[in-house]
């Protein structure tokens, strides 16, 4: 093709058809949603049994304790929204209860596991002498499956929330201490970060201001698949009456009760079986997006 | 000037990685980086460190900058040492030695604002007090290399490669540093965006009187803005001398084939190139004697025995070939 005409003069330029199609004019929160459905499925969802754990008092129609022979494995209706199970206590009103100790139990899992295993991983990441040692004891924590090491360590102690949470702590924190180091590892060679020790940076603030703002992402997404597998792994011990105690209703315990009767009244196992599945999935849905949303290479997009 | 005595002198500077391995993590082996090698720097000069990559170039900035612990040798600067300095005395002497990397995205922290990644060594030196000195010293930064002050605000990523190495050079500058290592600085640069960059670094030198140790392996870059030349070859300096010299009539065959690498604008000129062949030698393992003998068109028996050590062949020419002669040398026969 030639610019220019036979004569020799410039020809004014085509104007080209504008095929690339229009982006749809979104506002910032319709823009947000479409580009992130998992964060606000996930974290809608989550939102919601938030909610439910924290104004379960106001929502359930029975005392979640109360014993009622008379009118035990009652089929839901009316009265009874979920039925009742075998002692005659109201379903609907236990499993409300259960919200409140699962999601207890996930966020103080999340919480406390980031908490122990980012101070360790700091210190393995940036101390060579350290970080032999105790990567070594991350290695024998994490060889025993993490609910054989909460069985144990609930076969010490007495039952109670408060154990529950310190022992599947214990087992879920290796892996956020191993995330941390690693992500340590590979920031401390960074450049911004010699640039800093050449710039007279004094350690404790490098940590502070270069290495943890960067570590957060990671440490984020991973310590919402904690929060889910908590919540899995304290059903699995209430199940097993190694969890909360059988007084305090958990998802776990309801379910375990209505073991016995689930060839015959299904809808005890069924609805503690449903919130839990839709709480796990939320809080995973939830991490998912957060691991995409927050991934250096998409974030230009954020 | 009365003070003859150079700004950074390093002699004999070693650096070898030790390898870690087997099952209790004993060192098996050790890397070579740097074997080795001595230069000086005067004020306001600039001199380049040249070779392939993992010739050692970038690990001699790092042992200067002490980012490296060395294995063995000296670096003085202004006469006194540095090398062994501890840890807790060192502040004084990152004031004076700064550093501008070679990749301009990750040589900023993504998470802060160009006014706190500048802040930070003014503050650490307690060159300023109080937030709005601080700002206005960060505003004189930006002037000095070219940038609008109003970007202070915002965050790396806001800002185009040629632009964050230029907030990386202002980093450098902040503390009033009289020695800026360039590591490979304008190398992940596109062609436009590194001339803008090298007359920047020159016009700082002429401003600031900076001495400049520009490491690369680009002869065509360096030519523009050095006064001197050290080219290195597998942890070790081959030759060192002036510019000028360097172009019209280097002396080693390793600089020569460098040389020839350079890439000339005009399609139609005759090139006689010189074509290396094989890899760089291992720096875990070096060949015995002339470290270069196995790639060199020239090499003959005694390059494979007998090291050859770095003399002094002209006015401030150095180079490390049992060819290349000093003056008054009997002249020895080449073979092949």
């Amino acid at each position: 093709m030639s610019a220019t005409s036979s004569s020799g003069e410039y020809l004014a330029a085509p104007v080209l058809p504008n095929v690339l199609p229009t982006p749809k004019e979104r506002g910032k929160i319709m823009g947000f949603i479409h580009r992130h459905p998992t964060i606000v499925i996930g974290g809608t969802l989550v939102a919601i049994m938030v909610l439910i754990a924290v104004f379960a008092p106001l929502l359930w129609t029975k005392d979640p304790t109360a014993l009622a022979p008379a009118r035990r494995t009652r089929e839901p209706s009316d009265l009874y929204w979920f039925g009742t199970d075998m002692l005659g206590r109201d379903v609907y009103s236990r499993v409300l209860y259960g919200a409140r100790v699962s999601l207890l139990v996930g966020f103080s899992v999340a919480t406390l596991a980031a908490i122990i295993g980012t101070t360790l991983g700091l210190i393995a990441g940036f101390t060579r002498s350290v970080d032999a040692i105790v990567m070594r004891v991350m290695d024998g924590l994490m060889s025993i499956p993490p609910i054989l090491l909460a069985i144990a360590l609930m076969a010490l102690t007495r039952a109670s929330v408060k154990n529950v949470i310190i022992a599947i702590s214990i087992a879920e924190f290796p892996r956020v201490c191993r995330l941390v180091r690693g992500v340590v590892l590979s920031l401390r060679e960074q450049p911004y970060v010699e640039a800093a020790i050449a710039s007279g940076t004094k350690v404790p603030v490098i940590i502070w201001k270069h290495i943890l703002p960067n570590t957060l992402a990671p440490l984020m997404v991973q310590a919402t698949f904690i929060c889910a597998s908590a919540m899995i792994t304290e059903a699995t011990l209430s199940f097993i009456g190694a969890g909360t105690p059988p007084i305090i209703p958990s998802w776990g315990n309801i379910m375990a009760e209505g073991r016995a009767l689930w060839q015959v009244k299904p809808y005890i196992v069924f609805f503690p079986a449903i919130f839990l599945s839709i709480t796990v999935l939320a809080v995973n849905l939830l991490g998912d997006g957060l691991r995409d949303a927050l991934d250096p290479r998409l974030a230009k997009r954020l | 000037m009365s003070d003859t005595r150079p700004l950074l002198e390093v002699s004999n500077l070693k650096k070898h990685f030790p390898i870690h391995g087997g099952l209790l993590g004993q060192v098996t082996a050790k890397v070579y980086a740097v074997d080795g090698i001595s230069f000086d720097i005067a004020r306001g000069e600039t001199l380049s460190l040249v070779g392939e990559s993992g010739c050692g170039k970038s690990t001699v900035g790092k042992a200067i900058l002490r980012l490296y612990d060395i294995t063995d040798g000296e670096v003085k600067l202004d006469g006194a040492r540095i090398d062994n300095m501890p840890a807790s005395k060192l502040r004084p002497i990152r004031q004076r030695i700064q550093v501008v990397f070679q990749d301009p995205f990750s040589s900023l922290n993504p998470r802060m604002k160009v006014r706190d990644i500048l802040a930070e060594p003014l503050i650490n030196f307690g060159i300023v007090h109080g937030r709005q000195e601080l700002t206005k010293r960060v505003e004189e930064l930006m002037d000095k290399v070219r940038l609008p002050r109003d970007s202070i605000w915002r965050y790396p990523h806001e800002f185009s490669g040629g632009q964050r190495q230029r907030i990386g050079i202002a980093r450098a500058l902040a503390p009033g540093s009289d020695l800026i290592i360039c590591d490979e600085a304008v190398s992940a640069l596109d062609v436009s965006v590194k001339a803008q960059i090298i007359n920047l670094l020159v016009d700082l030198q002429d401003e600031l009187g900076l001495a400049l140790l520009f490491i690369s392996h680009d002869l065509a870059t360096v030519e523009h803005l050095t006064h001197r030349v050290a080219v290195m070859y597998l942890g070790k300096i081959v030759e060192l001398t002036d510019r000028r010299t360097l172009f019209s009539k280097s002396h080693h065959p390793y600089t020569r084939a460098l040389l020839s690498a350079v890439p000339v604008p005009d399609p139609t000129a005759p090139r006689n190139r010189v074509i290396l062949t094989g890899d760089v030698p291992s720096p875990i393992n070096p060949p015995n004697g002339c470290r270069f003998h196995t790639r060199c068109p020239l090499a003959f028996d005694k390059c494979r025995t007998e090291e050859p050590i770095l003399r002094t062949v002209g006015t401030g020419h150095q180079s490390a070939c049992h060819l290349t002669h000093a003056p008054g040398d009997q002249v020895m026969p080449v073979a092949s």
